[in-house]
C-alpha cells in the first residue's frame, strides 16, 4: 500500500546541473526568484522560457515532471488572475453590474500567473536535481556565516536530516499499524470525512507514542556516538566549488542582467 | 581493562530492590564476553554502566583506569567504549550508509581524509562496503544492525558493548551479526561484551557471565557454564538444545561428557558411546 517511497522529488542523474555545488544552485535559485520580480513584460517571460528550456534540456528532466510540479498551482493562478482582472482600474472590456474587467487587469493577470509558474518551475529544477541530503548540506554551509548572530545552522541541518531519515521508517510503521487495525476490523475506506478522520485516531495515537520512543532511543544512541552539537565537528564529505560553478555563476549573471535589462530596454531605445 | 568494582545501582531512590547488587567483574582486553540473564536480571543495567549512560549508586567502574564518574572525560570514555543497541532503526542517523558510519568520527572532530579511511575500514570489517551508497531503509534488519556496528567501529573503540543487538532480528540477521562479531574479535582483536538471552550466541563466546537478581551467579567458560544445567534452569534460562539433550541422557543414566557445545561434538560423543554399548 505504502511501498516504493521516494524521498523528496529527486531524480538522480549525472548532468552538469546535477553535479553543481548545492550552494551554487541554492544561491542562483534565490537570484532567479528575485530577478523574476523585475520581469513584467511578455518579452521578458519569453526570454525566461528560453533560459528554463535550456536548463531543462541540459539537466535531462522530462517536461512532464515539470508540468506535474506546476499542476497544484492552478488554484493560486486562478485566484490571483480573478483578483487582478476585476480589481484593476483601466479600459473596460466588459461590465456586469458593478463588476468590471479591464484590459490592464487581464495583462496584469497574465504577468502574475506567468511569474508564479516560472517561480515554481525554477525551484522544482533545484529539488529535482539535488538530493535532499546534499541540499541540507548546502543550506548548512550557506547559513554558516549567520552562526555569529546565533542562527543554529548545524542544528537546523541535523533536524532536516533526521526528519528525512525517519520518513520511510514512520511510513512503514503506519502501514503496519493500519494492517494490524484492519485485521481487527477497523475500516479506513468507507464513511464520510468525519468517520474516516475518526478511524485514523487508533493509528495516530500509537504512531505518536512510538515516535517519541524512537526519538528517545535515537538521542541516547547519538550521545553514545559523542554527538554534542556542531562545535568542533568535522565533515567527511567536503563541498568544493569547481570550474563549472564559476561558469554557472557567469552564465546566470548574464542571463539575469538580460532579464532585468529587458524591462528598461523599450525606454532606452 | 574495564573494572567493575562492587557496583550497586537503584533505578529509584525509594526502591528496596537493587538493580545491581554489589557486582564485581573485570572485562579483559581481547576477550569475547557474553552476559546472560533473564528479563530484569540486571544484564542491561550493567552494560549501561560501561560507558556512563548510568552511573553507579555505589562502587566504581574503571575503564583503563578512568572513573566513569569523571564528567569532563565523558567523550573520551564513550569513544573508548562503543555501544550498540537493540533496535537498528533507532540508531541510524543519516540517510546514506557511509554517511552514518561517518557520524561518530565527525563528532570527534577527526580530519575528513582520516574519516574516509575509517569509514571504509569499518564498512569492510562488517561486510557492508558494497552497500555504502545505499539508503538504510532499503536494507534488512541484520544489515542495518551491521551498519550500526560499523558506525561504532569507525570511532576506533577499544571495547564494543552490544545490548541485545539480535533481539529484533530474524534468524538470518542474527547469524550475520554473530559472524561479524566473531570476525571482529578474532581478526581485529576487538574486545566484545555481548548482552543476550540467546544460548546459542553465548556458546560462541570465550566467557559467559550469568546474572540473576542483580548478581553474578556464574562467570566461566561456555562449556563449564552450560554443564550447570540445573542452576541455569533455576534462574529461568534455557540451555542450548544439544546441551539439554546431553543433560537429559545423563540424567537417565547414560554416561556422557558434560562440556560439549556444538552439534558435531555431540554427534561424535554419542557415536562413541553407542559403539561402546554395542561392543559391551
Amino acid at each position: 500500500m505504502l511501498t516504493d517511497i521516494t524521498l523528496g522529488q529527486y531524480l538522480p542523474g549525472e548532468t552538469v546541473i546535477h553535479k553543481l555545488d548545492p550552494r551554487t544552485k541554492i544561491l542562483l535559485t534565490i537570484a532567479y526568484i528575485m530577478a523574476l520580480f523585475f520581469v513584467n513584460t511578455i518579452a521578458g517571460f519569453a526570454l525566461c522560457a528560453v533560459f528554463m528550456g535550456c536548463i531543462l534540456k541540459i539537466s535531462g528532466i522530462p517536461l512532464k515532471f515539470i508540468i506535474k510540479s506546476i499542476k497544484p498551482l492552478w488554484i493560486f493562478v486562478i485566484f490571483t488572475a480573478i483578483i487582478n482582472i476585476f480589481m484593476t482600474d483601466g479600459k473596460i472590456v466588459f461590465q456586469i453590474w458593478v463588476i468590471k474587467a479591464t484590459w490592464e487587469g487581464i495583462y496584469l493577470a497574465v504577468i502574475m500567473s506567468l511569474r508564479l509558474i516560472f517561480l515554481v518551475m525554477g525551484t522544482s529544477i533545484l529539488t529535482y536535481t539535488t538530493s535532499p541530503i546534499v541540499l541540507t548540506d548546502g543550506i548548512e554551509h550557506l547559513l554558516g556565516p549567520f552562526r555569529k548572530i546565533k542562527v543554529p545552522a548545524h542544528e537546523i541541518a541535523m533536524m532536516m536530516t533526521i526528519a528525512i531519515r525517519f520518513i520511510p521508517t514512520i511510513i512503514e510503521e503506519t502501514d503496519k499499524l493500519m494492517k494490524a487495525q484492519s485485521a481487527r476490523g477497523a475500516d479506513f475506506e468507507s464513511g464520510n470525512l468525519m468517520a474516516r478522520a475518526k478511524a485514523m485516531v487508533p493509528i495516530l495515537v500509537p504512531l505518536f507514542v512510538s515516535a517519541f520512543r524512537r526519538a528517545d532511543e535515537l538521542a541516547l544512541a547519538m550521545e553514545c556516538r559523542c554527538y554534542h552539537g556542531g562545535d568542533q565537528r568535522t565533515k567527511m564529505k567536503q563541498l568544493h566549488m569547481q570550474g563549472r560553478d564559476t561558469g554557472a555563476f557567469f552564465i546566470a549573471a548574464v542571463s539575469i542582467t538580460l532579464l532585468i535589462g529587458i524591462r528598461y530596454l523599450p525606454g532606452l531605445i | 581493562m574495564i573494572e567493575i568494582q562492587d557496583v550497586t545501582y537503584r533505578y529509584d531512590e525509594n526502591q528496596i530492590d537493587l538493580a545491581l547488587n554489589h557486582v564485581s567483574l573485570d572485562i579483559r582486553e581481547g576477550e569475547f564476553t557474553v552476559i546472560l540473564g533473564h528479563n530484569g536480571s540486571g544484564k542491561s543495567t550493567i552494560a549501561k554502566h560501561l560507558n556512563a549512560i548510568l552511573l553507579p549508586s555505589g562502587g566504581k567502574v574503571l575503564v583503563d583506569g578512568m572513573d566513569t564518574m569523571e564528567e569532563e572525560r565523558l567523550y573520551e570514555l564513550r569513544q573508548k567504549v562503543g555501544m550498540v543497541f537493540q533496535n537498528p532503526d533507532n540508531q541510524i542517523v543519516a540517510t546514506i550508509v557511509e554517511e552514518d558510519a561517518a557520524f561518530g568520527p565527525e563528532n570527534l572532530g577527526v580530519p575528513p581524509q582520516e574519516i574516509r579511511e575509517r569509514v571504509d575500514f569499518a564498512l569492510k570489517a562488517v561486510g557492508m562496503y558494497e552497500k555504502r551508497n545505499e539508503a538504510p531503509h532499503n536494507l534488512s534488519g541484520g544489515q542495518k544492525q551491521r551498519i550500526a556496528i560499523a558506525g561504532i567501529i569507525a570511532m576506533m573503540p577499544r571495547y564494543l558493548v552490544l545490548d541485545e543487538p539480535t533481539a529484533m532480528l530474524d534468524p538470518k540477521g542474527r547469524r550475520e551479526v554473530m559472524k561479524t562479531l566473531r570476525y571482529l574479535n578474532k581478526e581485529h582483536g576487538m574486545t566484545i561484551v555481548l548482552i543476550t538471552h540467546y544460548m546459542e550466541e553465548a556458546a560462541q563466546a570465550d566467557r559467559v557471565v550469568v546474572m540473576d537478581h542483580g548478581q553474578v551467579i556464574i562467570d566461566d567458560a561456555p562449556s563449564m557454564t552450560f554443564a550447570n544445567v540445573a542452576l541455569l534452569k533455576s534462574v529461568g534460562l534455557d540451555v542450548p538444545q544439544v546441551t539439554d539433550l546431553m543433560f537429559r541422557l545423563r540424567q537417565s543414566g547414560v554416561y556422557l561428557r558434560h562440556d560439549l557445545l556444538t552439534i558435531d561434538e555431540c554427534e561424535q560423543e554419542l557415536e562413541k558411546r553407542l559403539r561402546e554399548i554395542k561392543e559391551g
